[in-house]
């Protein structure tokens, strides 16, 4: 486990609480805001949802920790917004800076009026790109350790629980943009992705009841013949 | 920021003229994330984003209440039991599900962000599954509305992959002992629908009646549907 946000597997985090049936509850007042303000900025394009994801697993693991969903989201959106040189360091500090006239909206600023659409688009993650090496049913074995093959300390999508595995094949998606360099500016770079499955007895030592199994959707780059 | 001058609503509130603030004082985190120099009470923080990204024409304060409105009331698991619902009353449709989501929900009129490629699983007899995202906590937000907190939670991420039967029980579900478990972590763009089995006794429902019995943790798998005739 190399990161915080890694934690498929871990022993020790008590019982999960359910909740009422229906439409989730925000269960703060200001989360609902905190969700609305990063769409709305993730909206101007200026960051990929996968940046995104590496900005909150990027959070000092006693921050990520202590931090709720919604305040990992936030965090993440200021050091993107600065690291992106759209709000200084000085402005998270002390507020707008103060200017004789408002600046005029940035070009792809979300207006209400726009809302409803931009969030029922299906933007896909799908792209052209190599043919698939492995087919539904094929063997597979999972890169030993679970990293980024271009940053170190980057963003990737396989779980460490599931890194030097052997695993099947189950469904064969195509090429997806690949997250570990998008993640980066790295490129969209798109790769075959699978979803693979693992025994669960493969993965643990030993399995809740024989022959259980959990799958990871994975890229082509993250996979060897087995 | 001088005293006297106009303050936008919100930002820097939690510290008094002339006191650092407290982001700048010895704290336990990493000075290298400019997210701690924000207010350190979350309602705060949010405020003072949202006054600095409006002040500089990035967001506008009408779309975010449209974007809440959307999540508090329009978009929820009232969706995807639709779909489940037709899936048990049209064989035909069951099938088209279950091979090519996306062109079966993009029929019905149901797209959006968080649900580019959709998977449908169905549960049988034999499997019954289970859906989480370990890495951060991806969901299918245009069937399913915005996730639940335990969704969310460390626990469930942790467990669910481990130790699924466990996790069912916090749910008070259990399972057949002849049924496996195939739990579906969601790494990629790819978010999971689990179809629950049709509940014995809703034979002559209709579609309407059919998606009153499909509740939000039957399709995430962490939960059975209602059986008619239960409280909904």
């Amino acid at each position: 486990m190399s990161r915080v946000h890694d934690m498929g597997g871990r022993w020790g985090d008590g019982a999960v609480r359910p909740e009422p049936d229906g439409i989730a509850r925000f269960a703060e007042d200001w989360h609902p805001r905190a969700l609305a303000l990063t769409l709305a900025a993730g909206a101007l394009g200026a960051w990929s949802i996968d940046a995104a994801r590496h900005a909150r697993e990027s959070l000092a693991p006693a921050d990520y920790a202590r931090f709720s969903y919604y305040e990992k989201w936030l965090a993440a959106l200021a050091d993107l917004l600065v690291a992106r040189g759209m709000v200084s360091a000085a402005e998270l500090r002390d507020g707008p800076a103060e200017t004789e006239t408002a600046p005029a909206p940035h070009p792809r600023r979300l207006a209400a009026a726009d809302v409803d659409r931009t969030l029922a688009r299906r933007a896909p993650y799908s792209r052209p790109g190599p043919a698939p090496a492995f087919a539904p049913g094929d063997r597979v074995r999972t890169r030993l350790p679970a990293r980024n093959a271009f940053i170190p300390g980057g963003h990737t999508r396989l779980p460490g629980y599931a890194a030097g595995q052997v695993g099947r094949v189950v469904i064969s998606h195509g090429p997806h943009i690949l997250p570990d360099a998008n993640a980066h500016g790295l490129g969209e770079a798109a790769e075959p992705l699978y979803t693979v499955a693992f025994d669960a007895a493969d993965l643990w030592g030993v399995a809740e009841r024989a022959g259980d199994e959990v799958t990871a959707d994975l890229w082509q780059s993250y996979l060897a013949p087995a | 920021m001088a005293p006297g001058k106009v303050v936008t609503p919100g930002a820097g509130l939690d510290k008094a003229p002339g006191a650092p603030h407290p982001a700048l004082m010895p704290h336990d985190h990493s000075h290298d994330h400019p997210h701690s120099l924000l207010p350190s009470d979350p309602a705060l923080r949010v405020k003072a984003l949202e006054s600095i990204l409006t002040a500089k024409g990035l967001v506008d304060p009408a779309a975010l209440g449209a974007i809440i409105e959307t999540y508090q009331h329009k978009v929820g698991p009232q969706v995807g039991a639709r779909v489940v619902a037709r899936a048990w009353a049209d064989a035909g449709f069951a099938a088209a599900l279950l091979a090519d989501a996306d062109a079966a929900l993009a029929a019905m009129g149901v797209s959006g962000r968080q649900g580019e490629h959709v998977v449908a699983v169905a549960n049988t007899p034999q499997v019954h599954n289970m859906v989480v995202c370990t890495l951060c906590s991806c969901y299918p937000w245009p069937l399913l509305g915005i996730p639940p907190g335990w969704y969310k939670s460390d626990a469930y991420r942790a467990r669910a992959v481990r130790e699924p039967r466990a996790v069912l029980a916090d749910f008070g579900v259990t399972l057949p002992e002849d049924q496996t478990v195939r739990v579906w972590d969601s790494t990629a763009e790819v978010r999971y629908l689990v179809v629950p089995m049709r509940p014995e006794g809703s034979a002559g429902l209709d579609e309407a009646a059919l998606a009153a019995l499909v509740t939000r943790d039957s399709m995430i798998g962490t939960g059975l549907p209602r059986r008619p005739g239960s409280a909904p």
